[in-house]
């Protein structure tokens, strides 16, 4: 069911020693944990990492030749939780999910699987969603290896280096008994290269040998008394075992000679730093650099002897440290201080203290730093800034280019559900609404503007709470149907029971996890033969207790829905309303029927195409459609009209006949110009008979009242 | 240092367009020549019909790889391909397109952004200073409508702008190697190298739709004759006046008939005779007038919905062939109101003044009503209330919005004799009247509150320009708070000059 398929390039992942792999970032990594002999793997999908989940999935046959168990997890803190097993059995596990809110959830799982720490190599790989194109707050996930003590590796973001990350990955895990986190960032995931790739490798123990000569050690269970062992451990034995190994196997880089000056770098900043030393002649296309570099794969934990052997010969060092805190300048800092050495430490303040580290923004950055520290480097056009030619900035459009943030596909499901909720609200009153994290998030931009809040995922009900005193006007909070099952049963609605609320919960259900692409959850309308899907949201929530329990299994009927939110919001039942609103995700609909439709067409058969029209000259252009819809495939222009001043509303040939116009314009009582085309592909021939007849009949109507009357031409 | 060529090149799309696939291509087109290619997207959520780039370097085989970026940085790109007008213009403003080596790759045409879409009035962002820029910041600019070439080739836009960039040449690969990558790719290839082979010709214009309108209408001797009187009429006008008063004549003959015409010059007389100058004032109540007159009563709307030129709009637009079937479906919501206008005024009248049975009426016929209008029932029942047009000017609705005409032309014909300008302003305030039931009473309401600022704006020199500034802030917004920004404006300063 999910949006993308990988059939094809799974197949890759058969390649064997000395062979190429050309590909995607995700798709390289399962690969390498393939070659690396993994015992298990999991996640959760979100992005960057969503594919990786995808991959997996349509990897299961190779997956099983191998002896590779592979689970779809509930959730991040499931995924995690499922490393357990590598800490009784030298199994190597990985799973994925994304940073930091995936570590957030799944924070309790790898604090307790850090205390006791792990025999066989325990790899997260976390897709770090920072920068343009991240759909979640800006934060970082270093606070989670520093606090719970994982190890942190930051690759530089090719192929071989992530690929070498994996297996130093597990490497290092093992050699330090200590979960190891592999952070790589949104574009790094979809970076298309190559690597050469190795063999498999099934496990050495598999997990079904495992399972049957189970082990315990009581010592590696996160109770007191083991738990202050643990924490002595962690830095006695642990910490000392993986700075060796970081060390000897030369996981951190240094590149270029001599100078006095260098630049120390997360790996994942080396392509972006080594880019604008080359824009300043610094460095050739290979990166062979005039200014020295110390690359941190590994971030966490700081080699101090690496880091005071790359600063000894040097004035000034600049650290290229993306996002905030400062963990690693500080580091750096802490251990040029403790050993006294002489060296300036440039980083952020010549840097920007937060923000994405653009191409832009280091090219800025490394050139002051130069100019400041290391002129003798620098070009002369970049010494004397002023003279050459000036920098034009470019033009400024702020004010005429629109922004255009992310928002409902055209024929989205979810439209209807919004486009109710504000014609509810024009008639009750606005509500107190709380959002949750999906694509019905969208809601809270224009044209809807709904939802003031957003908490986590499955948290949306749950964050209405604290507002949920009875009797007054209740709150109506959304939740999806990815979060519903992740978190949302038991946080949201368990909670809503338990504590006797008297509020509205919709659950938007799109019949699997549409937002990352189409991963199935235990609601999911399609069978699975490789999971358990079908299980009712509406049966679940009854189970828990939720007496007041409406179903609307057609989204797009606007009518209905705003029905069933009046009567939630008025009802005197106590007791939480939960609705489930369901619709298959248009996008992946669309994706799997239209070529199946084409293909049917084209070998003759019958099939009804749904299309929405307006009538330029009864749609007036006041545009009250457009603010309840902000559907991409109605949109407005200009008629060839001196009389009207406003653009009409118009549809384009992308339209997929989703019916949100026909029911908004119903429902709102918007404006008779809206129209449904079924157009009938090849049709039968009774069909085409009634057809021309009715055709004929309507067009002598037509004739008849035109031989009567003046006739213009179209746009009289 | 050897400096092997390594060439940049950025996509902005909206989510949703197809750049992912041309990327896939560009991929495929530079390994194929041998080089190295590396490429990055954002997928996911931020795809979703959002703002989005695509990334890609490539430079000629070597022995060792070299070190590409992952993103594109401002002053560095060769090729930009940007797949919609905006996105253009975002490219340009975020320093993507430089003057010493960008070639620019645009498609003029526009998709919308939810923000432009919803205000009530025109939101759409000026073109013009976006062209203007991105003739400033390219070394090389490539435009066309991309969007229409890869439609009419039946095709999508990431084909056509494929042959675009071909035809630059901008990359050092032979066409037919661009062509043989759209040959592997196995999907759609000969509609996607029909819109490849469109985009590569650049914009050609498209033949002109015959001005059917101007040829003036046909029909029955008598109203023929009658027709032509009223365009002798026309002739009498004021030069200015004349292009949009023969506009706003069409316009309410073919709403009503001939005499309808008539009744329209003669307003339209009163005014001119109360205008001078420029005849801004005639020429806004040409238009305004007509619009007015032929206001969107049930009967305006089926005489629309069965004609026989609508018949054939459909078709077209939904690019039908003669043979083809096809089932127009109506979403129609009648109420009470609707109702209660087509009745002879007095009936009308008389239901509206009884709330209860108001409501029980509505209650009855208020509902969604969904109708085949190309079935003969369907059809047969409009085409009948389009036949109650003989009968319009007895109705209540008829009755209600030649009141409120004759009003609004009073006010403008009184205001005329001291201030022309701000006369002209009222008449073009009738432009906030527009959309159906709840919708059109909100922009009554905004009428009435606008033209409520009149007295405040009494014997001011800059009244017209108030009064426009007004209309525009009303056009703004749904809610109307830009509007009542303006009017506590006015009240401030109004109030200082009582004080």
């Amino acid at each position: 069911m999910a949006e993308r398929s990988f059939t094809k390039e799974v197949q890759d992942l058969r390649l064997g020693a000395g062979q190429e792999f050309r590909g995607e970032g995700i798709l390289a990594i399962t690969k390498a944990l393939l070659e690396c002999g993994v015992g298990y793997v999991g996640g959760y999908p979100g992005a960057p990492v969503s594919h990786l989940i995808d991959v997996l999935s349509d990897a299961e046959e190779i997956l099983d030749e191998l002896g590779v168990h592979f689970e779809a997890n509930a959730s991040e803190a499931a995924a995690a939780a499922m490393l357990a097993a590598s800490v009784n059995y030298p199994i190597r596990g990985a799973v994925t999910f994304k940073g930091p809110v995936g570590a957030n959830v799944a924070a309790d799982a790898l604090a307790n699987l850090s205390s006791g720490g792990v025999m066989g190599g325990a790899l997260v790989i976390l897709g770090e969603d920072y920068g343009e194109g991240s759909s979640i707050m800006q934060e970082r996930t270093h606070a989670f290896a520093t606090k719970s003590q994982l190890w942190l590796m930051d690759p530089r973001p090719d192929l071989p280096s992530i690929v070498k990350a994996v297996r130093d990955g597990f490497a290092l895990s093992e050699a330090s008994n200590t979960p190891v986190v592999l952070e790589v960032r949104i574009r790094a995931c979809h970076v298309y290269g190559a690597f050469e790739t190795r063999d498999n490798r099934p496990p050495p123990l598999t997990v079904r040998e495992a399972l049957e000569n189970p082990q315990r050690r009581t010592d590696r269970i996160a109770l007191p008394p083991n738990t202050y062992r643990h924490e002595i451990e962690k830095v006695t034995r642990r910490m000392p075992a993986a700075l060796d190994f970081i060390r000897e196997r030369g996981l951190n880089e240094r590149f270029g000679e001599g100078g006095e000056v260098g630049i120390i770098l997360q790996g994942g900043m080396y392509n972006s730093v080594i880019r604008a030393l080359q824009r300043l002649g610094l460095a050739d296309a290979y990166g062979e650099t005039q200014v020295p570099l110390l690359v941190l794969n590994v971030t966490y934990p700081l080699v101090d002897s690496e880091v005071l052997g790359f600063c000894r010969d040097k004035k000034a060092v600049l650290v290229v440290e993306e996002g905030q805190p400062a963990y690693i300048e500080d580091a750096i800092a802490a251990a040029l201080y403790r050993a006294g050495a002489g060296c300036r430490l440039v980083g952020k303040g010549t840097l920007p203290m937060a923000g994405e580290y653009t191409g832009s923004v280091l090219m800025e950055g490394v050139t002051r730093f130069l100019r400041e520290h290391g002129e003798r480097h620098l070009p002369d056009a970049e010494r004397a800034p002023g003279d050459g030619a000036p920098e034009t900035a470019p033009p400024d459009l702020s004010d005429i280019v629109p922004i255009r943030p992310p928002g409902f596909c055209t024929g989205c499901p979810e439209r209807p559900i919004f486009a109710a909720t504000k014609l509810v609200e024009e008639e009750l009153g606005a509500h107190h609404i709380a959002s949750d994290i999906g694509c019905h998030l969208f809601s809270i931009l224009p044209p809807f503007e709904i939802g003031s809040t957003t908490m986590g995922y499955g948290l949306g009900p749950a964050s209405a709470a604290g507002l949920g005193v009875k009797g007054g006007r209740r709150s109506i909070s959304f939740i999806g149907d990815g979060g519903f099952w992740h978190n949302g049963l038991t946080s949201s609605v368990g909670n809503a029971v338990y504590n006797q609320s008297d509020d509205v919960i919709v659950v938007v259900d799109n019949f699997y996890a549409a937002a990352t692409g189409g991963q199935d959850v235990p609601s999911s309308r399609a069978a699975s033969a490789a999971r358990s899907t079908q299980h009712s949201i509406a049966d679940a929530v009854r189970g828990l207790g939720v007496t007041w329990v409406r179903e609307v299994d057609r989204t797009y009927d606007v009518g209905r829905l705003k029905e069933t939110l009046t009567e939630a919001l008025t009802t005197p039942e106590a007791g939480p309303k939960v609705i489930v609103a369901s619709s298959e995700c248009m996008l992946n609909k669309q994706r799997r029927e239209r070529p199946r439709r084409e293909q049917a067409i084209a070998a003759g058969e019958r099939a009804v195409v749904p299309r929405f029209g307006v009538d330029e000259d009864i749609c007036t252009g006041d545009h009250a459609c457009m603010r309840l819809s902000g559907c991409p495939s109605l949109s407005v222009k200009t008629l060839d009209d001196p009389l009207r001043d406003d653009p009409v509303a118009a549809i384009d040939e992308s339209c997929v006949g989703c019916g949100n116009c026909g029911e908004v314009a119903e429902a709102a009582v918007l404006c008779p110009s809206f129209h449904r085309v079924d157009i009938v592909r090849n049709p039968g021939r009774a069909e085409r008979i009634a057809a021309r007849l009715g055709g004929a009949l309507i067009g002598w109507l037509q004739a008849r009242r035109d031989r009567r009357r003046l006739v213009f031409g179209e746009g009289g | 240092m050897s400096a092997p060529q390594v060439i940049k090149l950025a996509i902005l799309a909206v989510g949703g367009q197809g750049g992912g696939v041309l990327t896939g291509w560009l991929v495929a087109l530079a390994e194929a020549n041998g080089w190295r290619v590396q490429s990055t997207v954002v997928a996911g959520v931020a795809q979703r019909t959002g703002a989005t780039i695509y990334y890609l370097e490539m430079s000629p085989a070597a022995e060792r790889a070299p070190v590409f970026a992952l993103a594109p940085s401002a002053g560095d790109v060769d090729v930009l391909i940007a797949a919609e007008l905006m996105e253009a213009g975002r490219a340009v403003m975020r320093g993507f397109v430089t003057p010493d080596r960008t070639t620019l790759i645009a498609s003029t045409h526009r998709t919308h952004a939810v923000a432009e879409k919803i205000v009530p009035g025109d939101g759409r962002a000026p073109e013009a200073e976006v062209f203007a820029a991105m003739e400033t910041a390219a070394k090389r600019l490539v435009t066309a409508d991309y969007q229409r070439a890869a439609a009419d080739a039946g095709s999508v836009i990431s084909a056509s702008l494929f042959g675009a960039l071909a035809a630059t040449e901008a990359l050092p690969f032979p066409r037919a190697s661009f062509e043989d990558v759209i040959r592997a790719s196995g999907r759609g290839v000969d509609a996607s190298l029909r819109a490849f082979e469109a985009g590569a010709a650049g914009d050609v214009p498209r033949p002109e739709r015959e001005e059917e309108g101007e040829a003036g209408p046909c029909g029955p001797a008598r109203l023929m004759a009658e027709w032509r009187a009223l365009e002798t009429r026309l002739g009498t006008l004021p030069a200015p006046v004349q292009a949009m008063a023969a506009a706003g004549l069409r316009h309410v003959v073919d709403f009503q008939d001939p005499a309808y015409g008539r009744e329209y010059l003669d307003r339209l007389d009163r005014v001119v005779a109360a205008d001078d100058g420029d005849f801004a004032l005639s020429v806004a109540a040409a238009k305004h007038v007509a619009n007015a007159m032929a206001y969107d009563d049930v009967i305006r709307v089926a005489d629309l919905k069965t004609r026989r030129s609508r018949f054939d709009r459909v078709r077209r637009e939904m690019g039908l062939g003669p043979g083809d079937v096809a089932h127009v479906t109506e979403f129609m919501r009648p109420r009470v109101e609707e109702l209660c206008g087509t009745m002879p005024a007095g009936l009308g009248a008389w239901i509206e003044a009884r709330p209860r049975l108001v409501r029980w009426l509505d209650a009855r016929i208020n509902k969604g009503r969904r109708v085949r209008s190309d079935g003969i029932l369907w059809f047969g029942l409009l085409y009948a209330l389009a036949a109650g047009k003989r009968w319009r000017r007895r109705m209540l609705r008829h009755r209600v919005e030649t009141a409120h005409l004759e009003r609004w032309q009073a006010l403008v014909l009184e205001t005329a004799r001291t201030d022309r300008a701000l006369a002209a302003e009222i008449v073009n305030c009738r432009r906030l009247i527009k959309g159906y039931s709840d919708t059109r009473a909100r922009g009554e309401a905004t009428f009435d509150k606008v033209l409520a600022a009149l007295p405040m704006l009494d014997g001011r020199a800059d009244a017209a320009d108030w009064l426009r500034r007004l209309r525009e802030a009303a056009l703004r917004d749904e809610k109307g708070e830009a509007l009542e920004g303006g009017l506590k404006t006015i009240a401030s300063f109004a109030g200082e000059a009582a004080a």
